[in-house]
Parts: structure tokens; C-alpha cells; sequence
């Protein structure tokens, strides 16, 4: 899988995605790293350029709630509906469903185990290949659960 | 993948006029191996120095360098691809592509294009599907495509094989001066740059290499620059854009194309894994397998 992990908006704590990225491309996927400071306009043109099939979006500064929504919609503007957007950082469990609401499959808190984000790429490319929901313009309501 | 595809063609036709998305679906299905020159109707382009190499060990700046160029020739009103090679893991095939942090224009800049390969383990550090992105680049209206390749030493040289000049990005305190003497890539660059002339030693590093040069013939021209600081990038953006092949390295850009199109028929022989398992596990050695197999 290509996956571009992102740090949107005004965030300078890059450890998580940095640890994220190095995760994923032991689990054998192909990650691009978009750097620091970046907004949904700059996201959305990285993952439309680069063709990739998954987004992680990374947050610890609270805009979360604003920011990831907004990169979702841009997404689904520009076409990319088939995209799987996930996202990670300091996000409160009662703060979610409307993540979930604008297409997002799911959201990593911490304590989460890299093995587990390796199951949840493993989980996508298992239903995209049983043409089942994954896209952040796909619709359907399925989530991951953490593999139960 | 030789004969004429119609769905890929219609893609090739979005993005011939201006589809940014069809261009990046296109390259996917490139890099993949699905489409050729043939499947698309292109003719392989013939080397008019428009798309340009640049090399050098890992952390010199190639990707800052890139970065300024990308500014300095777009606000020429021209149009910039970039193809970012960075290497896959030789145990999981995984790979963590990190160009574009340095590159600013890649998400700000609509005439600008940065697509990042990995090198999917291909010999030389260079994905044998960059000759073809980097021609349907060119088709697609982008009058420069940079080829930045992986943090490479001193003999990786097969950049030489998909792209029509080459660029050497050096810094200082890099080595005493023997290093400049050694052989290898050094000798094909068509141009030298010294990154980092704000740091100390920058003029000596030049200097070092000129004079190891000065006894070739056709002396590639050495310059200074520092993306840090964007001094000396005008210069540079305006010769690389009329940089003449360097005489004398038309057989070295031969062999590593040949040897480009061996390494992609043997890596992509269908037995491939068979014969890698079967190497692993065995006393056999890879040149019996090769004298058994591959001489004729």
C-alpha cells in the first residue's frame, strides 16, 4: 500500500507520526512523510499527486475536530473518495463519532500497539478487495474496532 | 502490457491536457508495470538534456537544492516535475519516502509535480520505471523533470542510464581531498555543485575538486550554491537548464542502460523467487546458476 502520513496544522509534535510512519513501512507499505505544519489544501495535493491509498492524519494540538473533517471534505471534493483516511494523536473518546461521520475509519489513541496499525492496513486491503466500504467517500458505516 | 490499452490511453490523454489526477493514476499503473511506451503510443524521448539527474551522498542537500531550483524556474514560467527516488527495505519491501518535507513548492505550486518512487529493491537504487514516468512527464506538458536519487556514494552511477544529464551535489567536510581524486561518479557529472557555501570549507571542497578535475579532459564546470541561504541558485538554475552531455561518457551511459535492461529481465523472470529460494537455502553458488542458465 502507498500511505502518506500528514501533521495538519499549527502541531510541532511529529514523534507519533515519525514512529507511525517507521511502523507501517516495517509492515511493509510504502509511506510518504509530508513534514510538519502542513494545511488540508497541502494533504489533499500530496495524497492526489502521489496517488497513495491511505491518509493517517496526526493531531496533539486539540483542532483536530476542525482539521481532520475539513481534510475529508477536500478529499471527496478532489475525487479521492477511495482514499482511507485514519487518524491518531490526543483525541477524547466522546469527540470521535463526528470523525467517523466525515469518513474517517478510525482513530489511534495512545497505548495503541504498532502491530495493531498493521491489522487495521491489512483489515482495508481485505474488504477494498471484496469491493466492500473503506474510502472516506465510500459511505457505510464500518470502523475499526481493533479487530474484534 | 505491450499491446495498445484503450482505458490507459484515456488516462494518457487526461493527463496530456493538464489532469492532475489522470497523471497521477498513470504513473501508478507506471511504476507498476502495466503500461510501456508501446501501450501508450509514445516513441522513447531522445535526450535533449531536459530530464537531469542530480546525485550525491545522503544529507549534501540535493532535496533543498531541488526546492530552489523548483522556485526559480517556475517564476520563469516554466512547468517542473520531480521524481523523488528513495530506497525500499531489503527485508520488507517497505519504504518510508521523505522528499517531499524539504519541498515546499511540491504542495503550494501549481506548475510543479513531485512524484516519489521507491526503488523496490531494483539494482542501482533506480526503479527501471522512471525512463518511462519521466517521458510521460515530458508528454505532459512539464519542460524540466528532475530525477532526485537516493543518498548514493561513489560508484552508484546508473542515474546515467534514464536521465540525459547529471548533476554531483557535494559538500564540505566531506573527506580530505584524496576523496575528490577517486574514481566513479564524479567522472560523468555534467555539472558539480557544492552545497552549503555558507559553511566553512565549502570554497576548499570546491577548489579540491577542480583540481582533481583539472587533469581530465572536459572538465565538468564546478559551482557553489547554499539552499540554505539561496545563494548561488540562480547560476545554477540557469546552467543546468543549458548544460551540454559531457563528451567521452557515451559508452558509461550505454552500459548502465544495458545493464538497466538486464537486471529488470532477470528481476522480472517468473521463476524469480524459485531461484532466490532456491540460492538461500542451498551450497549452490549464484555463478553456477548463472553459467547453467544464462550463458548462450
Amino acid at each position: 500500500m502507498r500511505i502518506v502520513i500528514a501533521k495538519p496544522g499549527l502541531d510541532g509534535h511529529d514523534r507519533g507520526a515519525k514512529v507511525v510512519a517507521r511502523a507501517l513501512r516495517d509492515a511493509g507499505h510504502e509511506v510518504i512523510y509530508t513534514g510538519l505544519r502542513r494545511t488540508p489544501e497541502q494533504i489533499v495535493r500530496t495524497v492526489l499527486d502521489e496517488d497513495v491509498d491511505m491518509l493517517g492524519l496526526s493531531s496533539l494540538s486539540g483542532a483536530h475536530a476542525f482539521l481532520f473533517p475539513r481534510v475529508c471534505e477536500l478529499l471527496v471534493e478532489a475525487g479521492c473518495t477511495d482514499v482511507t483516511v485514519f487518524g491518531g494523536g490526543i483525541i477524547p473518546l466522546d469527540e470521535r463519532q463526528p470523525l467517523f461521520d466525515s469518513g474517517m475509519r478510525a482513530i489511534f489513541g495512545p497505548g495503541t500497539k504498532m502491530h495493531e496499525m498493521a491489522e487495521f492496513v491489512e483489515a482495508v486491503i481485505s474488504r477494498a478487495s471484496s469491493n466492500q466500504p473503506v474510502g472516506v467517500g465510500e459511505g457505510g458505516d464500518w470502523v475499526w474496532n481493533g479487530g474484534e | 502490457m505491450a499491446e495498445s490499452d484503450p482505458l490507459s490511453k484515456t488516462i494518457f490523454e487526461q493527463a496530456v491536457s493538464g489532469n492532475r489526477r489522470s497523471l497521477a493514476k498513470l504513473l501508478t499503473a507506471v511504476e507498476n508495470g502495466e503500461v510501456s511506451h508501446e501501450s501508450l503510443g509514445i516513441s522513447p524521448r531522445i535526450a535533449d538534456g531536459s530530464v537531469i539527474g542530480l546525485t550525491g551522498a545522503p544529507g549534501v542537500g540535493k532535496s533543498c537544492l531541488i526546492e530552489g531550483l523548483l522556485s526559480k524556474w517556475t517564476s520563469d514560467g516554466l512547468k517542473i516535475a520531480v521524481i523523488a527516488v528513495d530506497p525500499s527495505s531489503p527485508l520488507t519491501g517497505g519504504a518510508l519516502l521523505g522528499d517531499r518535507v524539504r519541498m515546499e513548492s511540491a504542495d503550494n505550486n501549481p506548475d510543479v509535480f513531485v512524484r516519489s518512487f521507491a526503488t523496490r529493491n531494483q539494482p542501482g537504487g533506480m526503479p527501471n520505471a522512471v525512463v518511462l514516468a519521466a517521458d510521460v512527464m515530458r508528454q505532459c506538458g512539464y519542460d524540466i523533470v528532475l530525477i532526485e536519487t537516493v543518498g548514493a556514494g561513489q560508484s552508484e552511477i546508473r542515474v546515467v542510464s534514464v536521465a540525459d544529464r547529471i548533476v554531483l551535489v557535494e559538500a564540505p567536510q566531506r573527506g580530505d581531498e584524496v576523496q575528490a581524486e577517486k574514481a566513479g561518479v564524479m567522472e560523468l557529472a555534467d555539472l558539480i555543485v557544492v552545497n552549503k557555501s555558507d559553511l566553512e570549507g565549502s570554497k576548499r571542497a570546491a577548489d579540491n575538486i577542480i583540481s582533481a578535475l583539472g587533469l581530465t579532459s572536459n572538465p565538468p564546470p564546478v559551482l557553489l550554491a547554499s539552499a540554505r541561504n539561496s545563494a548561488g541558485i540562480e547560476n545554477l538554475a540557469n546552467q543546468m537548464k543549458t548544460l551540454q552531455a559531457k563528451p567521452g561518457a557515451e559508452l558509461a551511459r550505454a552500459r548502465e542502460r544495458l545493464l538497466t535492461a538486464w537486471d529488470n529481465a532477470l528481476l522480472t523472470r517468473e521463476d524469480i523467487n524459485e531461484v532466490l529460494e532456491n540460492l538461500a537455502s542451498s551450497e549452490n553458488s549464484a555463478q553456477d546458476w548463472v553459467d547453467k542458465n544464462l550463458r548462450w
